[in-house]
């Protein structure tokens, strides 16, 4: 598992609805085929101050190295933290902040 | 509404027209999983096409990494906002792709991701939106080489 890739605009205007474009390398074995044991990553989830914007739960089509994009509405500077969370309970996380104003 | 023809399919490769869904989505056939999953969506609710868009392409070389986008038509106010997008294969061994919760601080109800998808299907997109209607949009893609090989 490498560290988590966040690609999201530094400044935006208040009001301003931005693209998040997030990416971590993760094989994300189901083990269907059984030629591997399971290895899946559960869930993704972006907050801001502890409040849950966006949360998604992988299931066994989410193709491996998920890439998630999503739209945000900033209102004002805020840190945005980005969780993904393995389903044997390993948490991988990030966090960016975008300045608003 | 109609049940979903459970009982008369023949077992695991067995594939029948999605009954529960509005035409044309009742025309596509779903491996009996995922319709089971579909009802479980739905719990019930008929679901109503339009106001839903589900962008893929049109053939996927390879089927391991297939782009899926999908949006709905929704202001994303707090009175009125979906709250849920759930991605369903019809023909993959399991048929979650995924699913999101959305929210109004989001300003659009959006998002992209990469499936996996094991052969030529429909994929089904259901959004649930806060006043308990569901949103239905379908796309067909037609699959190079399969990707449920993990």
């Amino acid at each position: 598992m490498s560290t988590p890739r966040i690609r999201l605009p530094s400044r935006a205007a208040p009001g301003e609805i931005i693209e998040v474009r997030t990416l971590i390398n993760h094989p994300m074995v189901t083990g269907v085929a059984a030629s591997a044991p399971r290895d899946m990553l559960a869930r993704f989830e972006a907050s801001i101050d502890g409040v849950t914007l966006f949360d998604f739960a992988f299931e066994n089509g989410s193709a491996a190295n998920p890439a998630l994009s999503f739209p945000l509405r900033l209102e004002r500077t805020s840190t945005i933290r980005f969780v993904w969370t393995h389903e044997d309970g390993r948490r991988f996380e990030a966090e960016e902040t975008v300045q608003v104003g | 509404m109609t049940l979903p023809r459970r009982a008369v399919l023949a077992g695991l490769t067995g594939v029948a027209a999605l009954t529960l869904l509005p035409r044309p989505l009742a025309a596509v056939e779903a491996a009996p999983d995922a319709e089971e999953a579909i009802a479980a969506i739905l719990r019930g609710r008929e679901p109503v096409e339009g106001g839903l868009v589900l962008e893929m392409p049109d053939v996927a070389e390879n089927g391991a990494q297939v782009p899926l986008t999908v949006r709905a038509d929704s202001p994303m106010t707090p009175e009125d906002h979906v709250t849920a997008i759930h991605l369903i294969a019809t023909r993959n061994p399991t048929p979650g792709l995924g699913r999101g919760r959305l929210t109004p601080g989001m300003g659009r109800a959006e998002f992209t991701f990469r499936v996996r998808l094991a052969e030529d299907q429909e994929v089904l997109a259901f959004a649930e939106t806060i006043d308990g209607r569901v949103l239905a949009a379908a796309a067909r893609v037609a699959v190079s080489v399969g990707g449920c090989a993990t």
